[in-house]
């Protein structure tokens, strides 16, 4: 759990995070077993076709939960539960204290919820005097040692074997081996005592069937079944979101859902219960059941034409296990309760905009969460979106409106541009590279060489006479983007090499402005969606067959966000859709033009290493071209594990939070100088900004390019 | 897929999480083979899983619950079964219990059960348990070995999406079990009988010719 007032004190709980090196390799260890097993996981599965499927399911069923929550008290309460309705945290946990109370209950084992977590009702129950007890060998660690969970499925997944048999000997009183399977073990038996003498037990649920009235829940160690079989009295505690219509579609999630989170095919154990089952422990010979249902602003959020789809979460843990920033730091300075990028979007929900301040911020817009999760949520968007929120609901910072108020401006902001090129000299000292950053902006930024502004701009440098053939066969506009435009205008001068004197026309519009994506990040979404307007009314998608960008975050923006942007605005959208539709990258463009070829092939190859930059590989869905290109265009192609992990820049973000863009960049500066390449090649301006001030601080071997330099420096037709 | 096919890739599946997957000829078979896996459990493990190590006081009280025999509890056979094995384990020197499990939380060697059908996609094993005893055979068992007819192996959950809202339409408890109880929980390490058995087999009967 974050618990920091202001960003600078969550700066420091992520510098911590990041000293804890345990966690560390662990986190690594299990991000990379994560990737490699995945596919394998789903073997033999449609894996898309079930993502849509869970994710459409869950939709229906959240536009009707009054009607399923009726259907299910209806059949759970005729097989002898009772039902209950909690509207907040607090309600639930006086609920259940209640029935504690009623029942003479005063020792009570629990099995891992979520959304107990989420009621802190353990610390409710506590307070009030009543013993509970975790039961799931993780939440048990947990507790004793008076933490919260730092995965949603792998609760105790920081803490090494080392640290549980120390904790383990103090709860026995006896001297504990580090031996996992003997810890386990102790475990097993310190535990079984609790299930034989607890008057309750408590679980959560992963699926409420409405058509039987039927809780559904996975686990592994067995300890639910104990937990709802041998206390006279049971209590699930459900979120609202867990109805779903039918034991098939709850069948459906079950077959995602354990894939996704641990790359099992199935879990264990699966535990249907309905109704009041047979008890030895209760009076009556049944037990005593209750089923409480969790609103606590879920109800509100079904209702949301955006947000509702957070509802489609199972809580696998996938996006945190794919995340880089997590990776890093782990999910108790990744999260308040709920962990990763979903927890970045519940807490701003569930536990208020204060709770979700600084963590929403933490997230580099990177896509890998939106891409894993098997519900189909698109994360990153509603990352955004509460980040939006998060920045109007309270003062604006300066920075940002400030930015939103240059980057609508395009004669201002270019003007500014233009300026900034003098103003720069102290700093850079007339070499490519800014060696010294102004404090203000760039605090804790040495770890990579920032570039320095061009001396002159690609829009004044364009001369249209190579590309305007009589007879075109295509007509492409290209859109520069600021970073290529002002700061690294050469990449587009090399790449426009190869389409020159052909059958393309390129048309370069000078009023073109920023794509808005750096607007978009923090938050302003008006303005961002007034220059997607801008551009598009610029270049019309009607008067050319491709709009090319050389950037992948343009790019990506433009063909993601344009359309979700505009959509509301009448006319607009569709134009926006035809736009997103004609947005190309430069490595595909020249795959499908089939330019690119090297005029004899080497017998000794220079050996490039591919960084696919987040916007280009999940953003645009563009993964074989660049590596395809590399190939044809006469460089022995070296791949890398972390190929496809981003680069820690996303865009602000490395300003905001340098300590973790710099650890996520030595990373990758590692495993490229693991493959012996001789130059790092990507798709991206910002990729390449972010690589190569990495590689010439820390003095790579490598040369960093941009895909464009890279084929007009090779020896190409 | 046929029965066979099904039958095969429910043994493949079961084996991948670790479980013990025979083919027996008949019923008989089957309680001959879970009284020798009594029998041959290995002396350290006739004490309660666990009890071997260092435990705080109340804990090892519990170890000293167990009956210092070895015990198979097989709640769910029919009469005549039940009278087959009855006699099988006085032979062997073991102890039968049909009903009252809930008393032997410290540990029961080997839980004999029927199970309803079975999922070969992912090597499941259904069970049908409202019943307690049932249920706690399936739980507190350190070995569980749970018999299964061929004929009842379906190929996919959704084959028996059916199936199991019938047994939901009433007041019901119904077990999905696929290998032996496991946590990753300590660095990720795999590690088998938590809170459930330690060790499951499955005895596939394959000597009628439905289907």
């Amino acid at each position: 759990m974050q618990t920091a007032d202001n960003l600078g004190q969550y700066r420091k709980q992520l510098a911590e995070a990041l000293e804890n090196t345990f966690q560390r390799k662990a986190l690594d260890n299990f991000a990379v077993a994560y990737r490699d097993g995945r596919d394998a996981n789903f073997a033999g599965i449609d894996r898309d076709g079930l993502i849509e499927n869970i994710g459409t399911a869950k939709d229906a069923a959240m536009s009707r939960l009054d009607e399923l929550y009726r259907e299910f008290c209806q059949k759970a309460e005729a097989a002898g539960a009772k039902v209950h309705f909690a509207g907040s945290d607090v309600e639930a946990n006086e609920i259940i204290s209640q029935i504690a109370a009623e029942n003479n209950c005063s020792r009570i084992v629990k099995s891992k919820s979520m959304t107990a977590e989420e009621t802190l009702l353990n610390h409710f129950l506590e307070n009030r005097g009543y013993e509970v007890i975790e039961t799931d060998l993780g939440e048990w660690i947990i507790q004793l040692r008076g933490e919260g969970p730092s995965h949603m499925v792998m609760p105790a997944i920081h803490l090494s074997r080392n640290e549980v048999s120390r904790l383990f000997s103090e709860v026995t009183g006896k001297q504990q081996d580090t031996d996992i399977e003997k810890l386990v073990k102790v475990a097993r038996r310190e535990l079984r005592q609790r299930f034989v003498s607890a008057d309750m037990g408590i679980s959560g649920a992963n699926f409420a069937i409405s058509e039987t009235g039927t809780l559904g829940i996975v686990s592994n160690e067995g300890n639910v079944r104990l937990v709802t079989t041998m206390p006279r009295v049971h209590v699930a505690l459900v979120g609202i979101d867990k109805l779903i219509p039918t034991v098939f579609e709850a069948l459906q999630v079950l077959k995602g859902l354990p894939r996704n989170a641990t790359g099992q095919a199935i879990t264990s154990y699966g535990t249907w219960i309905t109704g009041a089952n047979p008890s030895a422990a209760s009076g009556s010979g049944t037990k005593i059941m209750h089923i409480v249902f969790l609103d606590n602003g879920r109800s509100a959020l079904a209702k949301d034409p955006v947000f509702s789809q957070a509802l489609r979460c199972v809580r696998c843990g996938a996006c945190a296990n794919v995340c880089p920033i997590y990776r890093l730091v782990g999910g108790h300075a990744y999260g308040h309760i709920y962990i990763g990028a979903i927890g970045l979007i519940l807490t701003y929900f569930f536990h208020g905009r204060d709770k979700d301040k600084n963590l929403i911020e933490n997230c580099l817009n990177c896509q890998a969460c939106k891409q894993v999760c098997v519900a189909g949520i698109d994360l990153p968007r509603l990352i955004r979106e509460v980040h939006t929120m998060v920045e109007h609901g309270g003062k604006k910072p300066v920075l940002s409106s400030l930015a939103g108020f240059v980057l609508k401006r395009r004669p201002l902001f270019h003007a500014l541009l233009r300026s900034g090129r003098y103003a720069q000299k102290p700093v850079t000292g007339n070499s490519p590279y800014m060696r010294h950053l102004p404090g203000v902006f760039f605090r804790d930024h040495e770890f990579k060489a920032l570039p320095a502004l061009a001396k002159k701009p690609f829009r004044d440098q364009w001369d249209p006479v190579p590309f305007s053939p009589a007879r075109p066969e295509y007509r492409v506009a290209l859109f520069s983007g600021c970073l290529q435009d002002f700061v690294y205008p050469e990449q587009l001068l090399s790449g426009l090499k190869l389409l020159a004197g052909g059958r393309i026309e390129v048309v370069f519009v000078p009023q073109q402005g920023c794509c808005g994506l750096p607007l978009y990040m923090l938050g302003e979404h008006e303005a961002a969606a007034d220059l997607a307007a801008w551009n598009i009314g610029n270049m019309d998608p009607g008067d050319y067959d491709y709009i090319l960008t050389f950037c992948a975050s343009c790019g990506s923006h433009m063909k993601e966000n344009y359309p979700h942007l505009l959509a509301k605005h009448p006319g607009t959208g569709v134009r926006a859709r035809r736009f997103a539709e004609k947005v190309i990258d430069f490595s595909s463009f020249v795959m499908r033009m089939g330019l690119g070829e090297a005029k004899e092939y080497p017998a000794e190859k220079t050996r490039a290493a591919y960084h696919a930059p987040c916007h280009l590989c999940r953003g645009m869905g563009v993964r074989q071209p660049p590596r395809g290109l590399l190939e044809r265009a006469g460089y022995e192609y070296v791949a890398h594990g972390e190929e496809e992990t981003c680069c820690g820049l996303g865009g602000t973000y490395s300003f905001k939070f340098p300590e973790i863009s710099a650890t996520i960049l030595d990373k990758k500066m590692a495993a490229v100088a693991e493959t012996g390449a001789d130059i790092l090649v990507t798709d991206c301006p910002g990729c390449v900004m972010q690589l190569r001030g990495g590689a010439q601080k820390q003095n790579r071997p490598f040369a960093v390019l941009h895909m464009a330099e890279a084929i007009a420096g090779g020896k190409v037709k | 897929m046929n029965r066979s096919e099904r039958t095969a890739q429910f043994t493949q599946k079961a084996r991948a999480v670790s479980a013990t997957v025979k083919t027996v000829a008949t019923m008989d078979d089957a309680l001959a083979y879970t009284v020798d896996v009594c029998a041959q459990k290995q002396a350290c493990a006739i004490l309660a899983s666990g009890c071997e190590h260092a435990l705080s006081d109340p804990a090892e009280e519990l170890c000293g619950l167990k009956q210092w025999e070895k015990l198979i509890a097989a709640p769910n056979l029919e009469d005549r079964d039940t009278e087959s094995l009855t006699s099988l384990c006085r032979q062997a020197g073991i102890g039968l219990i049909e009903g009252g499990l809930a008393a032997y939380a410290g540990g029961i060697d080997v839980g004999l059960t029927l199970a309803d059908f079975a999922i070969s996609e992912t090597g499941t094993l259904v069970i049908n348990c409202p019943d307690e005893d049932l249920r706690l055979a399936t739980m507190i068992s350190e070995v569980h070995v749970a018999v299964l007819n061929a004929g009842d192996i379906y190929a996919d959950s959704y084959d028996v999406a059916d199936k199991l809202a019938g047994f939901f339409a009433k007041s019901d408890y119904t077990a999905f079990i696929t290998g032996a109880s496991r946590t990753a929980d300590i660095e990720r390490v795999l590690t088998l009988g938590v809170h459930g058995p330690l060790d499951l087999h499955v005895l596939i009967i394959d000597g009628q010719s439905s289907l």
